[in-house]
């Protein structure tokens, strides 16, 4: 951590062009369930230091994602694969003074990305593939539902896959994943 | 008192891994006279779709709430993560009618419409405002006395807490005074609301495993026994990854990591076979010793 500390001291950030913004971004996004209070960010840094990734990572850092939607570095956030670190477990909406919900704007981002840079971290892909397949996120082997009775545990209902695959069809999530390039790991840096 | 009954939601993971978690459960809240119902036709909560589409998590969602309001029960779940959407998603669209209307439309495709007739709760929340702590004591057969324990609610039980709103995310009592019930000590250890990190691992593993041996080594800093669960991610972090923790970072933490259920299930007089305690990774030897 040391070593990587030096390093973030000497870290030049790159030139940000004025063309890359989009002054009417902050407004599109707090229009969107989750991130209403964008623009109630004063940059105190309190989501940063309480969110138990960006401990360990020096990557993922909630704080600049809310300058960077508040600048409108929309393509850029979007392309950021660190997007994709943030566990939601909600501390940073917490602790919030202003009340601005970053996890729930990671989230919105996320989906942009799904939806306008067809990227989307691998697991995922396979959860929802078995979870079109078979009602639930993975494929529950046959021998484990034999157990489960073994156990003297009911059977598990076969839900109603159509009904499921039409969910993900009306919401246009079909559609989206049979678009995505799938990223394998994200690496911390 | 009487009268408890609730729709079982088991989820995707605990039947897929951790079925030791929902046999133990079973068991506790049979003898304490809760009546579980089986969930019929159930789906993935939609936790994990959030990611790719909001609109696809609270439909996955909104459809078992649909379920569960036509057998006209509350849902009850195991997992933190289920909780958090199923409970997430009924309460955004019973309060908020223009997402309800956008919802209803899909579900409608499936000829199901979300009315708002149903509640979400966790084993945690069932078992002390429910239950009460008062039937739980009564029902303590074989006091802890003299084990030490610590405990790890993990994030979504509490976490935001404009949505669940019933613990206090920065001091949370209820496992605490759960575990307490049942005559073990529950021992207070540093960083305890820290996030357990499972929910990244998928996309990378090296952030999560700090985070876990860091839980860890507090928690064997303060002399644990055992660590508390109430959530099949977390105990998978703390439990079944724990071997691999320990030989990425060359330490040996030996650190049982109990379902909630099972330390109760211990105390109220229950086998550790019919608690299911032989599936856990990390065996729990000496602190089934310590109280035989």
């Amino acid at each position: 951590m040391e070593e990587r500390g030096v390093e973030a001291c000497e870290y030049t950030p790159p030139v940000i062009k004025a063309d890359e913004l989009d002054p009417k971004f902050k407004y599109k996004i707090s229009k969107i369930h989750g991130a209403e209070k964008i623009m109630a960010c004063f940059q105190c840094g309190t989501c940063t230091a309480d969110c138990p990734i960006a401990r360990f990572s020096d990557f993922y850092r909630p704080r600049r994602i809310a300058r960077m939607v508040q600048l409108g570095l929309k393509d850029r956030l979007i392309s950021d694969k660190a997007l994709w670190l943030c566990s939601s477990c909600f501390t940073c909406v917490d602790h919030c003074p202003q009340g601005v919900e970053i996890a729930s704007i990671v989230r919105i981002l996320r989906n942009m990305a799904v939806a306008e840079k067809n990227v989307l971290p691998l697991v995922y892909k396979e959860l929802a593939t078995n979870l079109m397949k078979t009602g639930f996120v993975y494929e529950i082997p046959e021998s484990r539902l034999q157990k489960r009775v073994e156990q003297g545990l009911p059977p598990l209902p076969k839900p109603n896959v159509d009904e499921v695959k039409k969910i993900f069809e009306v919401t246009g999530s079909m559609s989206l994943l049979e678009k995505v390039q799938t990223i394998a790991k994200v690496e911390d840096k | 008192m009487s009268g408890l009954k609730y729709l079982l939601f088991p989820g995707c993971v605990i039947p897929y891994r951790l079925s030791s978690y929902e046999i133990s459960a079973r068991k506790v809240l049979a003898k304490l006279g809760v009546e579980i119902v089986e969930m019929p036709d159930f789906n993935c909560c939609g936790y994990p779709m959030d990611v790719i589409n909001h609109d696809l998590m609270l439909t996955l969602a909104a459809r078992n709430l649909c379920i569960a309001e036509k057998v006209g029960l509350p849902i009850m779940t195991l997992c933190n993560g289920c909780f958090c959407s199923l409970n997430e998603t009924n309460k955004i669209l019973k309060e908020d009618k223009t997402t309800r209307e956008k919802i209803n439309g899909y579900l409608k495709e499936i000829g199901m419409e979300f009315r708002g007739t149903t509640e979400v709760k966790h084993l945690i929340y069932v078992l002390s405002e429910d239950v009460g702590f008062d039937k739980i004591k009564s029902a303590i057969k074989k006091p802890l006395t003299g084990l030490r324990v610590a405990q790890h609610s993990g994030c979504h039980v509490l976490r935001p807490r404009k949505y669940v709103g019933r613990d206090d995310p920065e001091n949370p009592t209820t496992l605490k005074e759960l575990i307490k019930l049942t005559g073990a000590e529950c021992l207070e250890y540093m960083d305890e609301s820290e996030c357990c990190g499972n929910p990244i691992i998928g996309v990378n593993e090296s952030i999560p495993f700090q985070m876990a041996k860091e839980k860890l080594e507090h928690v064997r800093a303060v002399g644990a026994q055992a660590l508390i669960t109430v959530c099949p991610f977390c105990h998978i972090m703390f439990d079944l990854n724990q071997p691999r923790i320990e030989r990425t970072f060359n330490e040996k933490f030996n650190l049982p990591v109990l379902h909630y259920p099972q330390l109760l299930g211990l105390a109220m007089g229950f086998s550790p076979d019919e608690l299911a305690i032989n599936e856990l990774r990390v065996k729990p030897t000496e602190l089934l010793n310590l109280i035989r």
